[in-house]
């Protein structure tokens, strides 16, 4: 076969602008890696507390309304197929998107990354005069920092979410996908609203009633004060053929954001599109019931462009990119994409239950944090504190068995840690680390079966130095190890298996062959010659 | 049958009285146990840490050890869900990283005969009353590998209860991971402990003698804590299912100072 007469390569029609990560500024790295952040999470035992609480109370409930659905599985595979579309089709389906918006009298505006979105939010909101700012809880506008961006721009914003003005009150940030404060209990929130909420009755208890109370009247005022105004949101849903977009949401909160200023600016991510109206049935059966375990969602508020006389009279989408056309670049990684943030794997993780969301220093954390973040910032150097997520997993598999549009979170943490490794190894004078190390040694030894024998063999003798029946706390001056025997007594090794087999293969030759032996009855299964292996054990052995 | 034993490396040099025990089972059963010493290890190490291009020769090794064996036995056991999972799941992953199509389809083969213990006593060798007696109060952790790759399912539970004068109790929260994750037990090692301290904590409050589960590894883990933290004469102690299952009235399990070890 002539190669000339071959295309070796397909024009696809991929930009040719290489698509670029998340902007640095994004809310999507930490400060240091998961292991130190997640040690000191682990030492605070209200937040231990307070994390066991929630993720246990919520992941019960997802589980009962789950099972109750016979075709749960089929909805699934529904989910994943038409995210599977989105992502095949993702440049055709956001043209019509914009297409269908514009149509509906609303305006669409393209942004790269989180400066480009700020600035275009920030521009409309200070064209419109606006001092204040309503939100809608979403998670587009943490992960952008909009609320920083605004707030330099003289902005004041307000979050209308109970979970997110709490978190936005003291100061802090969120922890959770759906419940942004599930690091705090009541008493702390009584606290929070007391130091930071105006007029707030100083006697108020900390009965989730009076709090909620409490919100409500602080958010009312706010919510009385909006008809010149402005009002941000994000979006669950954006539907191609139709323009409308989805905010699904607990509290009736959103919907006065989306239903009372003069001006709605929606900040949606790329990948949150699906291609047709009808395909909300698969999406809004398999949400509520994964997220918050409802059967069905409270405040579900779909907005097509503008009506005259009817909601905000103007409407902005801005489509926002942040790294997210760079986890599409990735084949065996862009599924990351798919996720409809319902935070399913988060409560069921037994590493997220137990350090909580702030350890992974990103507005996505849990299971599907691990695997999105560090796809949207790129991972430059072993130093990147991103570096160090797809390696906070024990590979238990729990997240993948809840995901609703069947992420396959497990095999692409492991993906993106050979990614790593694989950008380490060619990257000179970077593979030299304690594991790079180990790890080549032990590649080396365990595919080279005659060394392999001669060292498990030596293992047990070897390690009579230590004393004792197990293994107790080993100095700190050694590699890797002291990280298991801090916690944990080893095994001690003994006589190894495959010594103990050579053993008794070499006495029941000798049985058998007692009678007449004639030469050699001590080595009756000597390594044959120029095999370099030998295969022992033939027999069933003695009875 | 004729069945080639895989002990797992783990076993082989750390707990190997659990490959002891599936030789004694096995054999018990009326079958041929033969154990090739050319083997080493499955890989898994290396996969799950992302060290792809030195888990291939690793790979490969496996592959051509047992594809050597597969006209003269009938079935490879391995006594982990977690190892089998990976010869199922992870060598074709590995063969493909490395470009290698004819590895891929050779690992397959290897694979399809592949099996953990509880798969090939009930599937193949299709026994669920193995003979055993074991008179003790048991805990079962299912194991996250065995439980969702290689979906197991009953059939350890199924097998644990036909056997004489055991009583199977319930774990708290059984189906939550100890801990081990492989190398995430030292590179998330305060994470890990936090895992396995509320697992540990867990089999005490079942108030069973032994935590019995699949995997050597998982094992370890626990009956490391639970030998740290919950030391004395009647603190549970971790065991294997095929310890369980090799344990006859006429050879009783009698357990060792050693973790999962048996006294001689």
């Amino acid at each position: 076969m002539s190669r000339e007469g071959r295309m070796d390569t397909v024009d696809l029609g991929m930009p040719a602008v290489r698509p670029q990560h998340a902007s640095p500024s994004s809310h999507l790295r930490g400060t240091r890696g998961f292991p130190a952040a997640a040690r000191d999470a682990l030492g605070d035992e209200v937040l231990r507390g307070n994390l066991t609480y929630a993720t246990a109370t919520i992941q019960a409930k997802r589980a009962s309304v789950v099972r109750e659905m016979r075709d749960w599985q089929k909805l699934r595979d529904a989910g994943s197929a038409l995210k599977w579309h989105v992502t095949d089709h993702l440049p055709e389906l956001l043209e019509q998107l914009e297409a269908s918006v514009t149509a509906a009298g609303g305006t669409v505006h393209w942004a790269r990354d989180a400066e480009e979105a700020g600035e275009i939010v920030t521009r409309l909101t200070l064209e419109r005069g606006a001092q204040d700012v309503l939100k809608v809880k979403s998670m587009a506008t943490q992960e952008i920092g909009l609320n920083e961006t605004l707030a330099h721009a003289g902005v004041r914003v307000i979050e209308s979410d109970l979970a997110e003005l709490i978190v936005q009150l003291a100061g802090d940030a969120p922890s959770h996908i759906l419940v942004p404060a599930i690091h705090r209990n009541r008493a702390q929130i009584r606290e929070i609203f007391l130091q930071a909420m105006p007029d707030i009755d100083p006697e108020i208890t900390d009965d989730p009633a009076a709090l909620a109370g409490a919100a409500r009247r602080f958010l009312r005022e706010r919510f009385l004060d909006m008809e010149q105004s402005v009002a941000i949101s994000g979006a669950n849903f954006a539907v191609a053929d139709t323009g409308t977009l989805v905010v699904v949401e607990s509290e009736g909160n959103g919907r006065m954001c989306l239903t009372l200023p003069r001006t709605l600016i929606s900040v949606v991510g790329i990948e949150k599109i699906v291609p047709s109206f009808q395909d909300l049935e698969v999406f809004l059966q398999l949400l509520p019931r994964s997220s918050t375990g409802e059967r069905m969602n409270p405040y579900t508020t779909l907005f097509t462009g503008v009506a005259e006389g009817d909601g905000p009279q103007e409407f902005h989408l801005v489509l926002l990119d942040n790294g997210r056309s760079a986890v599409l670049e990735d084949p065996e990684g862009r599924s990351a994409l798919h996720c409809i943030r319902c935070s399913a794997c988060l409560n069921v993780c037994p590493v997220y239950q137990r350090t909580g969301g702030h350890a992974y220093g990103s507005t996505y954390p849990g299971p599907i944090g691990a695997i999105l973040s560090p796809q949207m910032t790129g991972v430059s150097d072993p130093e990147d504190p991103n570096a160090t997520l797809p390696y906070a997993s024990s590979l238990c598999g729990a997240c993948y068995d809840v995901c609703p549009v069947k992420i396959d979170i497990p095999s692409i943490l492991v993906h993106l840690r050979a990614k790593e490794v694989d950008q380490r190894r060619e990257a000179r004078g970077q593979f030299r680390g304690t594991w790079d190390v180990a790890m080549k040694g032990a590649g080396r030894l365990m595919s080279s079966p005659r060394a392999y024998d001669a060292a498990v063999r030596s293992a047990g003798p070897l390690s009579r130095v230590l004393p004792g029946e197990n293994i107790g706390r080993l100095p700190g001056v050694l590699p890797l190890v002291p990280g298991w025997t801090d916690h944990r007594d080893l095994p001690h090794p003994g006589q190894s298996f495959r010594s103990w087999w050579a053993a008794r293969e070499k006495h029941s030759a000798a049985t058998d062959q007692q009678p007449g032996a004639r030469d050699e009855p001590e080595q009756p299964k000597a390594p044959r010659s120029g095999s370099g292996t030998d295969r022992t054990a033939q027999n069933g052995g003695e009875a | 049958m004729r069945i080639s034993l895989m002990p797992t490396c783990l076993v082989d040099v750390m707990t190997p009285d659990v490959a002891r025990s599936t030789v004694m089972l096995l054999e018990r059963l009326g079958h041929e146990v033969v154990f090739d010493r050319r083997q080493t290890c499955c890989g898994q190490m290396h996969t799950n840490t992302g060290y792809y291009k030195e888990a291939a020769p690793v790979v490969r090794s496996f592959v051509d050890t047992f594809e050597s064996q597969l006209e003269e036995v009938d079935a490879i056991v391995m006594p982990s869900g977690s190892c089998a999972g990976c010869v199922r799941e992870q060598h074709p992953l590995v063969a493909r990283h490395e470009g290698d199509a004819e590895l891929e389809e050779r690992a397959a083969a290897v694979a399809a005969k592949t099996y953990e213990l509880s798969e090939l006593l009930v599937d193949v060798l299709k026994v669920t009353d193995v003979g055993a007696y074991f008179p003790h109060t048991v805990t079962y952790h299912p194991t996250c590998h065995s439980m969702r790759i290689l979906k197991v399912g009953p059939r350890p539970l199924r097998l644990l209860r036909a056997v004489e004068g055991i009583e199977v109790v319930n774990l708290p929260q059984s189906d939550t991971c100890c801990g081990f994750g492989g190398t995430f037990s030292v590179k998330n090692d305060a994470t890990s402990d936090a895992m396995v301290t509320d697992k540990a904590a867990n089999v005490v409050a079942s108030g069973a003698e032994y935590v019995v589960a699949g995997d050597a590894s998982c094992l370890m883990n626990i009956g490391g804590k639970l030998h740290r933290e919950h030391a004395g004469d009647s603190a549970p102690r971790a065991i294997h299912l095929a310890q369980i299952l090799a344990s006859t009235r006429e050879e009783p399990f009698v357990p060792s100072g050693t973790i999962l070890g048996r006294a001689s």
